[in-house]
This record gives C-alpha cells, sequence and structure tokens, in this order.
C-alpha cells in the first residue's frame, strides 16, 4: 500500500477536491500517484441525517482552511499545481456545486486545466492505487451508495446495485431510530457494529436479494418495528440487521464474482470499515480464488485524493472539461463514464 | 462432476438411475450464520421445484424434477443439453439474435401472466437446445407475484445482464423481448411494466434523489 509520500522532484501535481456529501476533501498527487496530501473536514449534523444546504454551508466555511492545509502538508506552491479535479457527481445538488465553484475559480486563477471527475468511479481508482489491484470486482458501500461495478470495455459496468436506499442509509436510520448518539467523527455504523458484538440471538427479518440487486427498505422497516414493539433487546436488533444486510451483500457480491470471475474483489465505501462484512466478504473472495483487497479506512471515505487520481488518470488520457460544461450531475451513473485510462 | 459454482448453489452434472442430470446442491455458506443459512437453504430447496412446475403450466419450459432431498438441500433434476444463451448471443446473426429474443420475451411474459418471477434472468439462465427450444432455468431466486413491482425488477435484471454481458446488441435485444413480452402480457400490462423499469432506474441512485 502506499502511503502518504514526500514530493519528488520535478514532478507535475493535481489538486482534487471532493465534496459530493458530508465531506468537503482537498488531496493532492504527483502524476505519478504519490499521494501528498489528503485533507478532510466532515460535517457533523446536530441532529437527522445531511441537510444538504446545511453541509454545502459548511463545505464553503471550510473551504479555504482545507485548500491551506492540503498546500501546507504537501509541501508545494499553488503555481506547481498542473491541474484541478473535482467531483462532478453525484450526489448533493448544493455540496456539489460548492466544490465545483472552488474548483472553477482555482482553474481560473492558476490557468490550468479543470477535469470533472465521477465520484463512484474515483472510489474505485483510488482502491486501485492503494490496494494495487488491477482489475477487480467492487463493492462499494457507503451511506449514498450501494453498487456491485467490474470494467468491461471501456466503461465500469454495474452488475449489481440497490433498489431502493443504500445499505450506509438503512444502518444510519436505524441506529438514529434507536437513539444512538455519535461522538465526532464516530461513524453511526460503527456503533451498530459494537452492540451487534453482543448481540446473540438472530432475530427473523427479510431477506431482499433479486438477482444481483439487493432492497434494503422493507428490512429497515421490520428492524424499526422490532424496535418500537420493545421485547428485544437492542443488540439482538442490531445483529440481526447487520447480520442479513452483510449477508444479502455478500451473496450478492459472491454471483457477480461467480459471473465475471475476476481475480480481485476490491471492498471500499465507509460500510466497507466493518469487520465483520470484511470477514464475509473474505471467505467468498477465497472460495473464487480472487484477491480480497480491503481499501484502508482513509482512501475508502469520500476524499480529495481519489479525486485528484482519476483527474489525472482521465487528464493523462486528453481528457478535460471545459469550464462551460462543469456543471455538476447530480445523477451521474457509474456506467456513462467513458473510462479510455483503464486496460492499457 | 462440477459444472457451475454459483453464489447461491453447487451444479453437478452427475448420472442418476441412467438418467444424465443435474444435482443442485446448496452447500453451506460459511460467511452466513448457520441458522440463517439453513432456513434460506431449505426454504428455497422446497420453493424452487414448486415454482418450476408451475411455470410448465404456465407453457414455459423448465427441467424435469426427480427428486427433492430437503436435509441436504439438494434437488435432482433433468438436464437439459443445450447452449446458455450467454455464450451465444453475441456470435449469432442479427436475424437469430432476434427470432431467440422473441422467444425468451415470450417466455417471460408467459411466466408473468401466471403469476411467477424468475428473479435471475440472465443469458446465463437460458438455455437453448439443440432443438431449438429455449428452456428456462435456475428458479432458486424466483418468486409468485402479480406486483408491478416485481415484475418490472425482473424485467430490469434482464436489461441489466443484456446491458452488462451483451452492451453492443443489448439495446435491440431488449427491444424485441418487450415487443414479444407485450404481446403476450398486452399492451397496457406491458407499458405498466415498462414505466415500473424506468421508476425503477431513477430509484436507489443518491440519497438527495428520493
Amino acid at each position: 500500500m502506499r502511503a502518504l509520500t514526500t514530493r519528488s522532484k520535478a514532478d507535475s501535481y493535481c489538486l482534487g477536491i471532493e465534496s459530493t456529501a458530508d465531506d468537503f476533501s482537498v488531496g493532492i498527487l504527483s502524476f505519478q500517484g504519490e499521494i501528498l496530501a489528503n485533507e478532510t473536514s466532515m460535517f457533523m449534523p446536530k441532529t437527522g441525517g445531511i441537510h444538504p444546504r446545511e453541509a454545502a454551508r459548511h463545505h464553503a466555511e471550510v473551504a479555504g482552511k482545507t485548500l491551506g492545509e492540503a498546500l501546507r502538508k504537501a509541501g508545494i506552491q499553488p503555481h506547481e499545481i498542473r491541474m484541478i479535479a473535482f467531483s462532478q457527481g453525484p450526489g448533493l445538488g448544493p455540496c456539489l456545486r460548492t466544490g465545483a465553484t472552488a474548483a472553477r475559480a482555482l482553474a481560473s486563477y492558476l490557468h490550468v486545466p479543470l477535469v470533472g471527475v465521477n465520484h463512484c468511479v474515483a472510489h474505485i481508482e483510488i482502491g486501485k492505487l492503494v490496494t494495487g489491484a488491477k482489475d477487480p470486482l467492487t463493492l462499494y458501500v457507503s451511506g449514498g451508495n450501494t453498487i456491485i461495478a467490474a470494467f468491461e470495455a471501456k466503461r465500469y459496468r454495474i452488475f449489481g446495485e440497490t433498489l431502493d436506499i443504500a445499505v450506509g442509509n438503512c444502518l444510519d436510520v436505524f441506529a438514529r431510530e434507536a437513539g444512538l448518539r455519535q461522538k465526532v467523527g464516530e461513524p453511526l455504523g460503527a456503533l451498530v457494529e459494537k452492540l451487534s458484538a453482543k448481540g446473540q440471538n438472530l432475530i427473523s427479518l427479510p431477506y431482499s436479494v433479486k438477482g444481483m440487486d439487493l432492497s434494503f427498505s422493507g428490512l429497515l422497516t421490520a428492524a424499526m418495528n422490532l424496535l418500537r414493539n420493545g421485547n428485544y433487546r437492542l443488540e439482538d436488533v442490531c445483529y440481526s440487521l447487520q447480520e442479513v444486510t452483510f449477508s444479502m451483500l455478500t451473496e450478492v457480491t459472491e454471483r457477480a464474482l461467480a459471473h465475471t470471475k475476476k481475480p480481485e474483489l476490491l471492498l471500499t465505501g465507509g460500510v466497507g470499515a466493518n469487520r465483520r462484512l470484511q470477514s464475509m466478504l473474505e471467505t467468498i473472495a477465497k472460495e473464487h480464488n480472487a484477491r480480497f483487497c480491503a481499501v484502508p479506512k482513509q482512501f475508502a471515505l469520500d476524499n480529495g485524493a481519489m479525486i485528484a487520481w482519476t483527474g489525472v488518470l482521465a487528464f493523462q488520457r486528453g481528457l478535460s472539461t471545459p469550464i462551460e460544461k462543469s456543471f455538476v450531475k447530480l445523477k451521474w451513473r457509474l456506467d456513462e463514464v467513458y473510462a479510455p485510462w483503464v486496460g492499457g | 462432476m462440477l459444472l457451475k459454482k454459483g453464489a447461491e448453489a453447487n451444479l453437478y452434472l452427475d448420472e442418476w438411475h441412467g438418467l444424465k442430470v443435474i444435482m443442485k446442491r446448496r452447500l453451506p455458506k460459511a460467511y452466513r450464520l448457520s441458522t440463517l443459512d439453513d432456513a434460506i437453504r431449505i426454504h428455497r430447496t422446497v420453493h424452487e421445484p414448486q415454482i418450476i412446475h408451475r411455470a410448465k403450466e404456465a407453457g414455459v419450459p423448465t427441467p424435469t424434477i426427480y427428486l427433492v432431498d430437503i436435509d441436504d438441500a439438494n434437488i435432482i433434476m433433468e438436464f437439459i443439453e443445450g447452449k446458455q444463451v450467454k455464450q451465444i448471443l453475441n456470435d449469432i446473426s442479427q436475424v437469430e439474435r432476434t427470432d431467440l429474443c422473441h422467444r425468451i420475451g415470450i417466455l417471460i411474459g408467459r411466466l408473468h401472466n401466471h403469476g411467477i418471477v424468475h428473479g435471475d434472468l440472465t443469458t446465463s439462465n437460458m438455455i437453448l437446445t439443440s432443438y431449438g427450444r429455449v428452456f428456462l432455468v435456475d428458479f432458486g431466486l424466483s418468486e409468485q407475484s402479480n406486483e408491478v413491482e416485481a415484475r418490472g425488477v425482473d424485467l430490469h435484471l434482464m436489461k441489466r445482464a443484456l446491458q452488462s454481458t451483451h452492451y453492443r446488441y443489448a439495446k435491440e435485444c431488449l427491444e424485441v423481448v418487450m415487443a414479444s413480452y407485450s404481446e403476450v402480457v398486452g399492451k397496457e400490462a406491458a407499458e405498466d411494466v415498462l414505466k415500473k423499469i424506468q421508476e425503477i432506474e431513477r430509484r436507489g441512485r443518491y440519497v438527495s434523489e428520493r
């Protein structure tokens, strides 16, 4: 794995801005893929989930400071930056627009090209960079996405995905309903994981797999009903919810692995930090002779480095985004992205 | 002989009382808790032959079931000699492709008309026999439902399988499938399902979109 490294001389640098949801993050990479900085400021709502406008306000407030901190950590001057990359979608409109505005301003000021990057593609590309995976089947699980994807003929293709809510969303909403309180920097999913470890009784919950697709909304409702019912220990409900959701994810991932026969299984996104999910996936990767690659947390959560790196890959293949075409794309699907840089 | 190591079951080609058979064994999955795993495997072992039988009533060619063994989560069924549609769809002529997709659409229509959704409509689960008949196999994820939602999910999966594995012909294939599907279920019902597929595609994208 490549950790944060010091700069080598006479190199070109890319600065990437990530702002699709609750994180504002700036990454700086050399064109060779050395990660010089990856600075993130996370928006913490006082109550409830992410309100897009509040998150965007947070991003606008911390943008200058985060940019400055990233440049300082990377040890480079603004004029040494050769290109600016930004997350163009998919994501929350106000959040994306804040990041895009900062990126456009920087690119104009520095007179360097701008490259719009797909957030989901970026998760896969940084995962490949830091784990050394070459052609993985990717399971990307977070608060906003649940996607099983692999590369086929110049595009990442989606083999399976959620038909309703993301798995992280399911766990977060449940945790909030259960009254779990997070500390700063602690994801709600981690609280569910902790409580699950103390669970013993598996309570029956709907197991909803449709081919390689999944559905979590009925499961969430059923789990919340168990809570309201009051006859069950919270630990047991967490345990059951976690076991069922992760078994479902593992089953569809195994199906996609059997179908695509990819040599590696890449796990990324915030939910990927869960140890139980990791161990389940490791089991099936072994069974199908695929190398299991869990992306380290720093690069599995939303981060600027992944945007910068994907920007570099696109830019080196002659792709860039003129400012007049740099509008954000809220629903930009992974499989709409032309990715000529993969596969040589 | 192990034919296919799937996510859900292993398929073995075997001989059984002089017949060429498929043994579908749902082996325990080490990643799942055993209580959850047993419940899922037994449920699917019992359920699959029932639906396969009902599909025959609908006029959809499916393998004959010889034995259902709950203790081992094992089903012994007829081996369908032929080629997976997945293996041939990209290589046959356009006329043949259109004809094949036309027939697939009819079969899906018949299933849906009969209250069955297949649940795993990929081209690996469709077999073209040497005598030119299309069989649907692997009803492991199928369910009985008359809901537009379930039908939409079923065909959405078919669409996605075409787009991922047969991207060059996905559009034309899907059009033909939907046209013959519509002939069987009726225009109105087909349009409802098409609308549902579009709705499903819009769903599940991102938190802010819902």
